[in-house]
Order: structure tokens, then C-alpha cells, then sequence
């Protein structure tokens, strides 16, 4: 090899291991998806990069939810990132400039708990509960974390995968046979 | 009550400072009571402090919402909304349904604009599969939900209506939401839950003759318009009502992420067909209606006027409507045309494995957002490359809507809450789903 042809040799393998985008807001890793911009994080820089983007003109948080990966625990992440059990989605969109920002942050299964973003979006209050709710993942720091569409006394968390369909009874408020 | 001035506007500070966010909390006005509990409150008697329960069977909550309230006298204090009744966990069921089968879950979300569901589910799977819909089925898109728009908005303002006692609005919006629903059963089969829009295109070309059907609606709907006119906006009492009731500023809208009419009523024009335009809305011409004051008034304009704008666009959608095919002709995708079956053994063997085991999507995960009647409609799928989704969710634009409900309520009289709730236009199905 020639020395003229090196660096642009290194070059062209450097921009294919690199992140799609630069990780700005503090995230550990970011990337692309279907042309979307998706930063990740970890569970400890997740207020701090969420909080970041939104002093950057991310005002509005369209919507939080969350994934349960048990079935693909190897699934193809960053390499700076470890993959959890599972992940809380995080859109928020700037309605001035009109970008959108995705962050997936992971959530171990051992301790689901993540810190709450209600102190920064109080648009949250509902779809924190739902995620509570569907998948057993506690926001610290929400002022009501509490069941919010299925009963109060509700036993287990419906969209975790090792709950099958059509296998739980239901259950009734104030049934005697409780599980 | 009546509002003399425009509010004061400060062009040069951010948008939903921290003050907004101090301000809301400060407000506490949503009520923190378990539901339980909320069931055996006692009351003081010399206390004019009580809490009690409104719905979840109340014609004015349009479904299944219950609101619990602390009132003071007729003040409302505190509101909790509950929420739930109508739960059928369809983003699990949608776990369980082939991408083909899953416009037929999601369509019975919002039913009162279920096309916006079915699209918004296939932009997801098309922008996963990475196809490109010809432009046919685009532009029928388009129309079909421009007219779900309106159907959606006439019954918005027949409730609205019914709620605030104009129970004649009530029988003529039906009547002319009835009128677009006919035109959804000529096209689709179906007055509602169309299974119409589907990934890779439409279920079905339109059929023979109608453009007639669009015609006839476009010339009857703006004098029935200006009769609302004269039936509502411009009445003493319907304004003695809705003016100044239930405002809310553009920042405490978005710090409630909230959108759509509700969002743009407080004076943010935040339009996602102008903003980031998807299907060929960059291609047609209409204006983003947005309001000033944000309260119930501005949200009934807004809606009375969205449906002029619709028309608009129906009208160049039926002027331009391309030639061409209704769905996209990928083998993967879509299944044979009908009469091929008949007569080629692959083509039978093609079809039925569609029907039966589906088409396998790559893994990815995308985010996908348009605006429906009530706000911002997104889905978040994502595919392990199977052929159901690993998990689908569904953004509803009510669920998020709903939270402004305690704020909005809070200082204003119990009757005033009914206009106000009615204003906000949620559907329970897309709420709980």
C-alpha cells in the first residue's frame, strides 16, 4: 500500500463504525433509525441528557412508553451500550425548529425503577402510570405512581412478555378467589 | 363573561419557561385519591367542601370517563380523572395479529376517525418495509381521511351541542355526519372500523361514480355550515358559555403535551400536515386554523372552521386524484388480484400465504406521527422481523389531552365543566384502549 492511500482507507473505516450522528445531550450513544434520530442512554444519564434536550428547544414530550426486550436480549444496540431488559422510549419534539428526538433509555429487570420526568413535562403524569401500569417499570419522583387503566388491585403487569394472552383470568374488584 | 383585550405577548422568551412549569405546580388542582378511596369519603356537613363522583355513565363525558371532583359549592377545586373502563389491551392483542390483521385493531381506537388509525399503523409498517405507495393510493388517502376529518369535527359539534344544551345541533350534525359515513360504506363496506387503509395502499379502488358522492357533499355541507353559523357562533347564549371558559396559555399546553385543536386554540399553529408534511399534503393548499384566547370558544371555532378547510382540500384531492394503482404491486406485500386465483395454482398458494402466515417486516423500530381530528396520532412499532409487530403503540392524542382537564376545570363552575370537557373532544377508546 501506498502512503497516499492510507488515510483514505482508515477514513472509510472509521465512518463505518461510528455512530450514524455525534451523541449530543449528554447521551452515551447515538444513532439512526429509519432516518429518525435515537440517542441511548443508561439509567443515570437519562434526566440529565432529557433535561439537556429540552433546554435545547424540546419543549414538547410527545410521548413516553416503553418496550419489554426479554425475547431479544442480544438485540443489536451501540457497543458503548448494554442491552436490559427493558427500555423506556422517550419522543420529544421541538415545535419550533420541528425536529424530533428519540431516547431509549434501559431499565434492568432486577430493579425496573427510572427517574421521573413529571418535574420537567407534567404532560406525563398519564403516560407514566400507563408504562407503570403495563410494565411494572416505577418512575421516581412521580407524584401518583399508580395503576391507571387497569383495577387498582390489579395483580401482575399485561404487556410484559411472560404474560401470554388468553391465559390470565380475569379479575374481578372485590372476587373473593383472588390469585 | 367576556373578554375585552388581548392577552400580553412576550415574543422574546422561551417557550414553557421553568415559571410555567413552578405555575402549574403550584396550581394543584389534580386530585390524588385512589379510586377506592374516592367511594367512601366522608363529608362534614358544615364543610362546603365535598368530593363527588361524575360518570363513567354520563352522556356529557361522551363514553366511559369518570371524574372525581372536589368541589366547593359549584366551584370545582380538584379533579381526577379515571380512566380505564373502556381497556381491552390492544397493543398486547396487537402483538398476536399479522401486520395485515392489525388496521382492524387499531381501527376501533379512535372510532370516530378510525381511518387516521388505520394510517397511521401502515405508515409505520411502510416505513419499516421501506415501500413506496404509488401515488393513487396516496391522494385516496388522503380524501378518505380529509372526509374522516369532517365526519370526526361534525360530531364533535353535535355533542358540543347536546352538551350545551343546542340539542338541535345535535340532530344536524348526526344528520350530516351521516352523509359522509354513507360515502365511507360506498367506498370501504363499512360506516365505520373501515379496515380500508391498509400497509402497502388501500383495501379497494373507489368505485365507480364517486366523485358525484364527493361532489354532492361538497355542495351541500357550507350552507349546512352556515347554518351552525347562525345556530351557534354567533348566538349570545352559546357565547355567554363558551368565552373565557376553561382557557389555557400556549405554554401550559405544550408543558401538558398536548395538541391538535386544543394546542392550536391558545394560539400555536402546530400543524403536523404543514409541519412535516406526510401522504401529498405539500402539495395541497389550505390554511392551519389557529385560535387566540384558548378557551372553549376558540376550540369550537377552530373545529367549525377545520372542516371548511378539509373541504378545501377534498376538493383539489378530487380535481388532481392521479391515475394509476391503489396499492403497491410487491409480491411480498400484497396479495394476488382476485381473478388470478382462479386461474394460476401460485397465485392461490401467494394468497394464502398472506392471509394465513403474512409477510415478514425487517427489525427496526420508527416512530410515526400524523395529525388526527384531536392532536398529534403517533405509533411506535417495533419489529423483530416476524411477522406480527414485537410491540406496537399507539400515541392516542385524547390520552394526552385529557390531563389538561383538571386545569382547565379548576376556579370555573360545575356547568362550565361540561362545556369545557365537551371542548376538549376526548374519545374514550382511544384514551383507554
Amino acid at each position: 500500500m501506498s502512503d497516499t492511500e492510507t488515510p483514505d482507507a482508515a477514513e472509510v473505516d472509521d465512518a463505518a463504525e461510528e455512530p450514524v450522528v455525534s451523541a449530543p445531550y449528554g447521551a452515551i450513544a447515538a444513532s439512526s433509525s429509519r432516518g429518525q434520530v435515537v440517542l441511548h442512554v443508561g439509567r443515570e444519564g437519562y434526566l440529565d441528557t432529557i433535561s439537556t434536550a429540552r433546554a435545547d428547544g424540546f419543549v414538547l414530550c410527545v410521548d413516553i412508553t416503553a418496550v419489554d426486550y426479554a425475547n431479544h436480549l442480544d438485540r443489536a444496540l451501540p457497543a458503548s451500550i448494554e442491552g436490559e431488559r427493558f427500555e423506556v422510549v422517550v419522543n420529544l419534539y421541538d415545535p419550533v425548529e420541528r425536529r424530533r428526538v428519540r431516547i431509549r433509555a434501559q431499565v434492568p429487570e432486577s430493579d425496573p425503577t427510572i427517574a421521573s420526568i413529571y418535574s420537567l413535562y407534567p404532560g406525563v403524569d398519564a403516560p407514566e402510570r400507563e408504562v407503570y401500569d403495563m410494565f411494572g417499570i416505577t418512575f421516581e419522583g412521580h407524584p401518583d405512581p399508580t395503576r391507571i387503566l387497569m383495577p387498582e388491585d390489579w395483580d401482575g403487569h399485561p404487556l410484559r412478555k411472560d404474560v401470554s394472552q388468553g391465559r390470565i383470568p380475569v379479575q374481578f374488584k372485590s372476587a373473593t378467589n383472588h390469585r | 363573561m367576556s373578554i375585552t383585550e388581548d392577552p400580553p405577548v412576550d415574543e422574546t422568551a422561551p417557550l414553557v419557561g421553568q415559571e410555567t412549569l413552578d405555575a402549574l405546580e403550584a396550581r394543584d388542582v389534580v386530585l390524588r385519591l385512589s379510586e377506592t378511596a374516592a367511594e367512601h369519603v366522608e363529608h362534614d356537613v358544615d364543610d362546603e367542601r365535598m368530593i363527588i363522583n361524575m360518570g363513567p355513565q354520563h352522556p356529557s363525558t361522551h363514553g366511559v370517563l369518570r371524574l372525581v371532583l372536589e368541589l366547593a359549592g359549584e366551584q370545582v377545586i380538584r379533579t381526577k380523572p379515571v380512566i380505564g373502563y373502556l381497556h381491552t389491551g390492544m397493543e398486547k392483542t396487537a402483538e398476536e395479529l399479522t401486520y395485515l390483521q392489525g388496521p382492524t385493531n387499531v381501527t376501533r381506537m379512535d372510532y370516530s376517525s378510525p381511518l387516521f388509525n388505520e394510517l397511521v399503523f401502515s405508515l409505520a409498517v411502510e416505513e419499516l418495509l421501506g415501500v413506496e405507495i404509488p401515488e393513487r393510493a396516496t391522494w385516496i388517502r388522503m380524501m378518505m381521511c380529509e372526509l374522516n376529518r369532517m365526519s370526526s369535527h361534525l360530531l364533535f359539534l353535535a355533542t358540543n351541542g347536546m352538551d350545551l344544551g343546542a340539542v338541535g345541533m345535535m340532530l344536524y350534525g348526526w344528520r350530516e355526519r351521516e352523509e359522509v359515513l354513507r360515502f365511507f360504506e360506498t367506498v370501504t363496506g363499512l360506516r365505520m372500523n373501515h379496515n380500508y387503509i391498509r400497509p402497502g395502499g388501500v383495501a379497494a379502488d373507489l368505485p365507480d361514480g364517486w366523485e358525484d358522492d364527493v361532489e354532492r357533499l361538497l355542495q351541500v355541507l357550507p350552507e349546512r355550515l352556515e347554518e351552525f353559523d347562525v345556530l351557534m357562533t354567533g348566538q349570545p347564549i352559546w357565547r355567554d358559555r363558551t368565552q373565557g371558559v376553561g382557557v389555557l396559555t400556549t405554554d401550559e399546553a405544550l408543558a401538558l403535551s398536548t395538541t391538535g385543536p386544543i394546542l392550536r386554540s391558545t394560539g400555536m399553529p402546530l400543524d403536523l400536515r404543514r409541519d412535516e408534511p406526510y401522504l401529498a399534503y405539500d402539495q395541497v393548499d389550505f390554511d392551519v386554523i389557529v385560535g387566540t384566547y384558548g378557551d372553549t370558544y376558540d376550540r369550537y371555532a377552530i373545529r367549525l372552521n377545520e372542516i371548511r378547510e378539509s373541504m378545501r382540500i377534498v376538493r383539489q384531492c378530487m380535481d388532481r386524484m392521479p391515475d394509476g394503482d391503489y396499492r403497491v404491486q410487491d409480491k411480498k406485500v400484497t396479495p394476488p388480484p382476485r381473478m388470478r386465483i382462479d386461474e394460476s395454482m401460485e397465485a392461490l398458494i401467494h394468497h394464502f400465504k398472506i392471509f394465513t402466515d403474512g409477510f415478514r417486516v425487517p427489525e427496526g423500530e420508527v416512530y410515526v406521527a400524523v395529525e388526527s381530528p384531536r392532536g398529534e396520532l403517533g405509533c411506535y412499532m417495533v419489529s423483530d422481523g416476524g411477522t406480527s409487530p414485537y410491540r406496537m403503540h399507539i400515541r392516542g392524542p385524547s390520552f394526552y389531552n385529557l390531563q389538561t382537564v383538571p386545569y382547565v376545570l379548576h376556579g370555573g363552575l360545575l356547568a362550565d365543566g361540561i362545556a369545557t370537557l365537551a371542548s376538549i373532544d376526548p374519545i374514550m377508546g382511544e384514551v383507554d384502549r
